[in-house]
């Protein structure tokens, strides 16, 4: 018992700072997202209710949002693990030049996401003075140019994907060909030996080998996908509703300080529907984990 | 089946980028492994027995030379054609599949016509488990293995697909000393059933020498000697080979032959015809003494250690090179050990005598030894 109490006096100050800066708030969202009709400036509110889900939930700015959103997470996450185990298998089986490459593949994680967003802006935004270089390409091979960042949604969500999986694949590359580099060569040389072809040693060795690592970049990828907003931003500006743009963590920010907030009923509501999502699909990943994870 | 090497040599480049050195890890390296015997390559870490072991097997390409199975070139072909069976010397069991998939994995990559059924290949993964005697740990992953255990499974994946050839890497360096004995019984035994070539490498001699039909001593890429383990004991070509079979080890001192007798510390201990006036090395095998109240050789009294079935002396003696002199000699032999010295006669087929220079052998003339 006097063990426990010294214990708990030493964990005191952090368990006192996540108090007040995690708990506290988590749970002032979740009372925000109750209270009908609150006034941020009186700090009233008129009732205690399901409205504000009901109002955000009918909200079409955002379904859009939500939409956004899923279709940002289903096409990055795959694409972005995919092509950064393809990437890695490749960094892993070249012997030159593998420190250059590495630096390279490496170059975006260190780069700031708006510097990222104004390269952007170079391949894909149509000016007076230049159709972006994606465009001249495109006419090169004699096909329409697209306005990418003010044109048609499925270009907007082309060019934010694309985005997002450049900016998220440094990081799983890093992981990746550290998770391949420590998987023992004796074991590629037994799975030789074997006779297995090289599809077989990728998919019954190398695959079940590195899958901790794999399944922590496809879990992380989804949370990080989901709360994505900064990628829109540094696109598409700060006005995500009107270029039908926006994403969850964009809609709660807008009705928290957009030029139409100053609803934090909403914006809170909005949150832990957001949650809700979040912890659903990371609980499903799980139980997938289970099965297919070799620890 | 027939393995033969013919000049084996592989070379490779200097760890360090810039040096332009190369290591040559196996040389010119030549012999043949007659079908259905159990050979053990045997050398001190770093003599480039693995790397013979791999080039055989082929993840290793040799810079020169040939490989023959039979009397098919395999020089150019890569491992997985050439229907050989390894062991590694960590197992390198595949940790995320239960036991029966481990052994049923190099079935499941036949192709073409060789491909086998699922009832096929799940009787032949069982009779090979039979034969490594693992039968009731099918569904076991391989962390929940013994040591032991472990490197059945290993023997057993290695053994499904009935390879031309089964090659072994230490086979018994990561198992506990009691294990060990039983494992390399085990080794023997399931060599005979099978019948199939074995090549293991080991740096244990007494491993080598208690289960193989023949061995192939090596230092620093290049074969020293080869032929029955007994036969190389009893008649080392040089003093490496010497050296390096027997326990305990061969007791050597430096001598002189002067005019036929064989000097130890300028006392006669041997008659020595036929080889000619100069200084030697002498090796003396540990039971090749017998202690004598009026023995030729006279060596300081350290210590008797009795080991039950036999006991050692340890002695000393100034023209010995080397920490302590170690006799083995039977129990029931009286050893005063109250006098500060021991003597002994030599027993001459346990004596051997090298050049100093060269460490070649130098025999006693065949003739005079009668």
């Amino acid at each position: 018992m006097k063990n426990n109490l010294k214990a708990f006096l030493y964990l005191l100050p952090a368990l006192v700072f996540l108090g007040v800066f995690m708990v506290y708030p988590l749970a002032d969202v979740l009372v925000y997202s109750f209270e009908e009709g609150y006034n941020s400036a009186s700090q009233t509110f008129s009732g205690i209710g399901l409205r504000n889900y009901s109002f955000v939930l009918r909200d079409p700015y955002f379904l859009q949002a939500v939409k956004n959103t899923f279709i940002l997470v289903m096409i990055t996450v795959p694409v972005s693990t995919g092509l950064a185990l393809v990437i890695s298998l490749g960094l892993n089986s070249i012997k030159k030049l593998k420190n250059l490459f590495q630096t390279i593949y490496f170059l975006p994680y260190v780069t700031n996401t708006l510097a990222v967003g104004l390269v952007f802006m170079i391949l894909f935004k149509k000016t007076p003075y230049s159709d972006g270089m994606v465009n001249i390409l495109v006419r090169l091979f004699s096909g329409t140019t697209v306005d990418f960042i003010d044109g048609p949604y499925w270009a907007k969500m082309l060019v934010l994907s694309i985005y997002t999986v450049w900016i998220v694949l440094p990081f799983k590359i890093l992981i990746l060909t550290s998770a391949l580099g420590s998987v023992k060569q004796d074991y590629y040389n037994a799975a030789k030996i074997d006779g297995a072809s090289s599809w077989r040693v990728f998919s019954r060795i190398t695959v079940p080998m590195i899958s901790p690592m794999l399944f922590y970049l496809i879990i992380t990828g989804f949370i990080g996908a989901f709360k994505a907003y900064s990628d829109s931003v540094a696109l598409f500006g700060t006005n995500l509703n009107a270029a039908g743009m926006n994403t969850i963590v964009g809609y709660i920010y807008d009705m928290l300080y957009g030029d139409s907030g100053g609803f934090p009923s909403y914006a809170s509501a909005a949150a832990l529907i957001l949650f809700a999502i979040v912890f659903t699909i990371t609980v499903v990943n799980l139980m997938i984990s289970r099965k297919r994870v070799h620890h | 089946m027939k393995v033969r090497l013919d000049k084996l040599t592989k070379v490779f480049p200097s760890r360090n980028k810039r040096s332009k050195e190369v290591v040559t890890a196996v040389s010119e390296v030549s012999f043949e492994i007659p079908a259905g015997k159990l050979v053990g390559l045997l050398g001190p870490s770093g003599c480039g027995k693995s790397t013979t072991l791999n080039l055989i097997c082929g993840l290793e390409k040799p810079t020169s030379g040939r490989i023959f199975f039979g009397d098919e070139d395999v020089t150019d072909l890569p491992a997985e054609l050439r229907g050989v069976g390894l062991v590694f010397q960590n197992y390198a069991l595949y940790p995320h599949m239960t036991v029966l998939k481990n052994i049923l994995f190099p079935l499941e990559n036949l192709k073409g016509d060789k491909k086998l059924s699922k009832e096929m290949m799940l009787q032949k993964a069982e009779e090979a488990a039979r034969l490594v005697q693992i039968s009731e740990l099918m569904e076991r992953k391989p962390s929940e293995l013994s040591g032991g255990q472990q490197q059945r499974v290993a023997i057993a994946r290695a053994l499904v697909k009935m390879p031309k050839i089964l090659l072994l890497d230490e086979p018994l360096s990561n198992l506990d000393a009691r294990l060990r004995l039983q494992t390399r019984e085990e080794l023997r035994r399931i060599q005979r059933e099978t019948g199939i070539t074995t090549v293991f490498v080991t740096h244990d001699q007494e491993e080598a020498m208690s289960i193989s039909d023949m061995i192939v001593v090596m230092k620093e890429g290049v074969i020293h000697q080869s032929g029955k383990p007994q036969d190389v004991y009893d008649d080392p070509k040089d003093l490496f080979v010497a050296k390096f079979l027997g326990t305990p080890p061969i007791n050597v001192f430096d001598g002189e032959v002067r005019g036929e007798k064989l000097l130890i510390g300028g006392a006669a201990v041997l008659d020595a015809a036929g080889v000619r006036d100069g200084a030697v090395k002498v090796g003396i095998r540990s039971e090749g003494f017998v202690p004598s109240a009026d023995g030729a050789l006279e060596c300081g009294f350290t210590a008797v250690e009795v080991m039950g079935r036999d006991t050692s002396v340890i002695c000393s003696h100034p023209a010995f090179i080397g920490d302590s002199i170690r006799a083995v000699i039977s129990a029931e032999t009286p050893v005063d050990t109250t006098k500060p010295t021991v003597r002994f006669d030599l027993k001459k087929s346990k004596v051997l005598l090298f050049d100093p220079k060269s460490e070649e052998r130098i025999r006693f003339d065949e003739g005079a030894n009668g």
